[in-house]
Parts: structure tokens; C-alpha cells; sequence
């Protein structure tokens, strides 16, 4: 989750409002909510469970609070933030769902990014080789791989409908070629990241 | 006793005294007509008065928090693991002020001292105190030394609580505050150990209604097992099992002798307690236990602790160990989200820990990597 090149958090910016209050989960080493502040003038909080990235958030100066995501955000208050984030945290999450229930509950607006399993090298990988991918963004075996639970991007906007998410903006991110220039064409056979801007 | 005191120690201290003449008035409403307070400084305050740094001790502790009194000393001061050359609380950079609070028996004004109006000890007349009164007297410190506002104002237990009504007190007056293994009240649990040791206490016959001193003795049983009780509530489960196991220290099992076994974690107790009612006065312990169970911070915010911290203008970190049970690390959540609910800026950590509430005291390496990051901000911040 602590990729160099976080291509994603450019877009993140630009749906955050300026003055924003935002909760941050999975936030890492803190980088998207120190760029968050300086950029936007936010009021962030991470919630982490990583010690060194937790001492690393302290040492920036962002607001880290040391919580289990698995363990909910009951002691969030209903619409408490303007902007809930979660970046490529989803797939690890027991319940994917309910952590986005729970995220919709607490801010007004929520932002999730997630790898996209349906990109084609994933196919190549387990339609050709018949063995679960091991990518250069997922460079997990099937055993060790904190990744549990996996989604494309018609997966993700088939449970926003089910549970009747608007889907404000959706961005997608491929860095290779041809995925770069085919992504907004065949976003769920192109995009390795998917960036998801959603409203209750 | 150290061969030579190490070179991350502030070294060999000297206590100071001031004498306060001005009347104070205490929450419960009587006032105390001058007091002293006894304190330990360590390095230097800067030209600005800026990197002040006060620390808050808890229940039966005293201003002596590091270094040593002289080179015979046995043991440094109480919190010589979080504060020294290039410790967390680094000296080298920051002017650390720890006074000994009024109704202790460290040398302050408490118990033990002369009541000008009987001439006698004050014993169990000692006027209640809260929190906010050690708040109180900490800030006429402050002013006394020339300290405007604190760089942090830092506790663990009791003195997190200090540190949280600080932030309330005199918001203007600390930047960062600091509150480890703490909580907003105490819950019954807590409440009930402590009605036990004074209970403890009370039913020593040699307490005399809190008259000892003028009876010329000590209530050394009362206050020995009193310590033994908090002692026990200190420490985890499986701290005392990885400490003391069943190891017997005399005595043996064997069938068909009798020869009454003492295991190690008895002949622990008694030390610690035998020790402690030597050093430490009855009626301070009454005393203090009491502000423990009325310290409640958002008693006058509508019992609503967002609210009370919406007064604060600090910063604030939070810390707790998770075999803490006797503040536990629900009760910093707690505080952690009452900060959040109030949009201040807060940092909460658990540490992994398995020595209780005594971890607080102890060099676990997440805890001090921990303090070090958020205090290194904070001397950056205050160009110390």
C-alpha cells in the first residue's frame, strides 16, 4: 500500500473541497493527508494499525489514530467528516461492504481506491497460465496476499447499485501501454487502479 | 547503585522550594493561606521561555522524575527512562519542570505538614482536593519561572488527567498536551480498588482517625496493604505470571511435612508494601485516591467531553498499553474520540504491551519511538 508512484492521490485531491474535514482510512505514512493540508488546508485524521507508518504519521505532523478498520467506525459520529477516503485498503477489508456502508454513514462524501482485478493481465494470468496472478501491483502468492477480497470495476459499480451509491465521479489509472490509452474505453479490461467518487 | 551515572541521565539534581504566599482557593472552597512546593528542573529554559516542558506525576510519585540525588542513590527519579540527554523528553533541548503537588509527602505542602492554625500536623484535615487545584498551583509555578506557556504539559495516569484539565484550565498556556495511560473518569472498578486501600488504611489501628503523627506512629499495615492492592491492579496477568510464576521463595509441597511454602509473588507484595509504608504518608494516599475518583473532565460540560474539549486550543497525544487494565485502553478511545468529535488535532497509539499500567514507566521500544517522534515536533516546533 506504500507505492512510490501513488498515481491515485493526484485525483483524490481534486474531490477534496478546500477547508474539507477528512478521514483518512488506512492512511499509511500519511502522505495523502500531509499533501491534503498543504494543499487544501484540510482538518485529516488517519486511522492506522501499521506501528512504523503510525510513527511515521507522528513525525509528519498528521493526526493518526491507531484503529482496526475491521473493527468498524461505530465511534465515528453519522456525517461527522466531509470526505471519508480509503485507499487501496478495500480488498484487505473481512467486509468490504459494510466498511462502505460504514464510510457513507460517517461522511458526506466518501472516496475509495481499489486495484482493478479484472484488468487483463489478471485475465492473461489465470485464464492462460491457470495460476492466481501475481502482478507488479499485486506481487502477492494466493497464501500470503493481504488482499482477500478482490474486485473489478463492474463488481465495484454492481454493489454501488445494489446498494443505491451514486457514483459521483469514477477515474481509472493504467500505467502501461496499451492499458493507458485503452483505460477509459474498457475501464474493467484496462484500469490496474479504480477511483471511485460516492455519495449515499 | 551506579559506578558512574550514565551519560543519557540529566545526572546528579538538586530539588528546589518556592514559597507561595498568595491565598488559594480550592475547588471545595476553603483556601490555603500560602503553600510550598517542592520541584526538580532539568537543562536549560531558553532566551524565548519557549521549550517548557511540565510533567504531571501520578498517585505516589514526587517532582524527583530523573537523575540522581547523589552518586549513592540506588535507583534514578521515576521517570528516568522518558527523560535525559537525547531521551523522548530530551533535555538537550528542552527545560523540563516536575514539582512535587501539594497533598503529597514529598516535601510540598500536604498532610504532614505544620497547620499554622493548630501548630500541629494538618493529618486528616488537609483540606479535599481536585485536579484543577494541583492545576492551579502548577501555573503559579509556571508564572514563578518565568513560563508564559508550556511547550507540553505531559502525565501518565493521574498526571494525564492534570494534563487534560490544563488543557481546559489555561488553554493559552501549554501547545502540545501529552496524556498516557489515563482516562476522562474512573470507572467502579477503579473506584472500588481505591476504597479498598483506603479501607485498608482506615482499619489499621495504628491510624488513629488520620491522628498518627500526633500519636506518634505509623499505619504501616493499612498503608503496606494498601500498596499491595494497587500493586496487583498495576500489572497484567501474565506480567506477574512471567515475573513470578509459582516460584516458591521458601517452603516446599512435600506430602506429609508442613512447612509452610511462600511463593515469590507474596514475598514481592509485602516488600513493595513494607517499603511504600515507610515512605509515603496515610493521609496523602486517602487524599490522592479521592481526586482520582472525582477527577471527572466533563462533569461541568454537560457531562459531554467533546464539549469540554472544545475549550482546549492544544495539541494532544494519546497513549495507552493494551494489558492496561486498570486504564484501559478503552477509557484513552474514549478521550481520542471526545478529541476528534471536538476537530482538535490528536495522535492515539496502543502499544503492544504486556506490563500493565506499569508499562507507562518501562523503555518499551514502540513507546519511546513513539514520544520521541511527537516530542522531536514539538522542539522543532518551539526552536529548542
Amino acid at each position: 500500500m506504500s507505492d512510490a508512484t501513488r498515481l491515485d492521490l493526484g485525483v483524490i485531491e481534486n474531490w477534496i473541497g478546500l477547508g474539507s474535514r477528512v478521514l483518512d482510512l488506512g492512511c499509511g505514512d500519511g502522505t495523502l493527508l500531509r499533501t491534503l493540508i498543504s494543499n487544501k488546508q484540510i482538518k485529516g485524521y488517519g486511522l492506522e494499525i501499521d506501528r512504523d507508518q503510525i510513527v511515521e504519521c507522528v513525525a509528519k505532523g498528521v493526526n493518526v489514530i491507531e484503529q482496526d478498520l475491521n473493527r468498524g467506525l461505530a465511534n465515528f459520529e453519522t456525517d461527522s467528516f466531509d470526505s471519508v477516503v480509503m485507499t487501496q485498503a478495500l480488498q484487505v477489508m473481512h467486509r468490504p461492504d459494510q466498511v462502505l456502508d460504514e464510510m457513507l454513514r460517517v461522511g458526506k462524501e466518501c472516496i475509495v481506491t481499489f486495484p482493478n482485478f479484472g484488468n487483463w493481465r489478471a485475465r492473461l494470468h489465470l485464464g492462460l497460465r491457470g495460476r492466481m496472478p501475481v502482478t507488479k501491483q499485486l506481487a502477492y502468492q494466493w497464501y500470503d496476499t493481504p488482499n482477500i477480497h478482490f474486485c473489478t470495476v463492474n463488481d465495484f459499480e454492481a454493489l454501488c447499485g445494489e446498494k443505491n451509491i451514486t457514483i459521483l465521479h469514477r477515474q481509472t489509472i493504467a500505467e502501461q501501454f496499451p492499458d493507458q490509452a485503452l483505460k477509459d474505453l474498457w475501464p474493467n479490461a484496462f484500469a490496474t487502479t479504480a477511483i471511485y467518487h460516492l455519495s449515499a | 547503585m551506579p559506578d558512574t551515572i550514565p551519560t543519557d541521565s540529566v545526572g546528579i539534581v538538586t530539588p528546589h522550594t518556592l514559597q507561595f504566599d498568595e491565598p488559594l482557593e480550592l475547588a471545595c472552597g476553603q483556601t490555603l493561606d500560602g503553600y510550598q512546593l517542592v520541584y526538580e528542573t532539568y537543562g536549560e529554559l531558553n532566551a524565548a521561555h519557549s521549550n517548557a516542558v511540565l510533567i504531571c506525576h501520578a498517585l505516589s510519585s514526587h517532582h524527583h522524575a530523573a537523575g540522581y540525588h547523589s552518586i549513592d542513590d540506588k535507583t534514578p527519579g521515576w521517570w528516568e527512562t522518558c527523560i535525559g540527554p537525547g531521551k523522548p523528553i530530551d533535555t538537550n533541548r528542552l527545560f523540563v519542570v516536575c514539582p512535587n503537588n501539594i497533598g503529597g509527602c514529598h516535601g510540598s505542602t500536604g498532610p504532614t505538614s505544620i497547620n499554622s492554625a493548630t501548630d500541629k500536623p494538618w493529618g486528616p484535615d488537609f483540606p479535599p482536593l481536585r485536579a484543577r487545584d494541583w492545576v492551579h498551583t502548577q501555573a503559579h509555578l509556571a508564572d514563578a519561572l518565568g513560563i508564559e506557556q508550556w511547550a507540553a504539559v505531559i502525565g501518565g495516569s493521574l498526571g494525564g488527567m492534570q494534563a487534560m484539565r490544563w488543557s481546559l484550565e489555561y488553554p493559552e498556556r501549554l501547545r502540545h498536551c501529552v496524556v498516557i495511560a489515563s482516562a476522562l473518569k474512573l470507572t467502579a472498578q477503579n473506584i472500588a480498588f481505591n476504597e479498598i486501600a483506603r479501607r485498608a488504611i482506615r482499619s489499621d489501628p495504628e491510624f488513629h482517625d488520620g491522628r498518627f503523627l500526633e500519636h506518634d506512629t505509623l499505619p504501616r499495615k493499612g498503608l503496606a496493604l494498601a500498596r499491595m492492592i494497587g500493586h496487583v491492579t498495576y500489572l497484567s496477568d501474565d506480567m506477574m505470571g512471567k515475573k513470578f510464576g509459582r516460584e516458591l521463595r521458601s517452603g516446599d509441597f512435600q506430602r506429609g511435612q508442613h512447612n509452610a511454602a511462600e511463593f515469590q509473588v507474596e514475598s514481592y507484595l509485602r516488600y513493595q508494601g513494607q517499603k511504600f509504608s515507610e515512605s509515603f504518608d496515610a493521609n496523602s494516599y486517602i487524599l490522592i485516591t479521592r481526586i482520582l475518583d472525582y477527577f471527572d473532565l466533563a462533569r461541568e460540560y454537560h457531562d459531554d467531553p467533546a464539549e469540554a474539549f472544545s475549550n482546549a486550543l492544544c495539541k494532544f497525544l494519546v497513549i495507552a498499553f493494551t494489558t492496561d487494565w486498570r486504564f484501559a485502553p478503552e477509557r484513552s478511545r474514549e478521550i481520542t474520540d471526545a478529541l476528534v468529535s471536538a476537530n482538535k488535532d490528536v495522535n492515539y497509539a496502543e502499544i503492544d504491551a504486556p506490563q500493565g499500567h506499569d508499562a507507562f514507566l518501562l523503555p518499551i521500544d514502540d513507546y519511546i519511538r513513539l514520544l520521541s517522534a511527537y516530542m522531536n515536533r514539538i522542539a522543532a516546533e518551539v526552536d529548542a
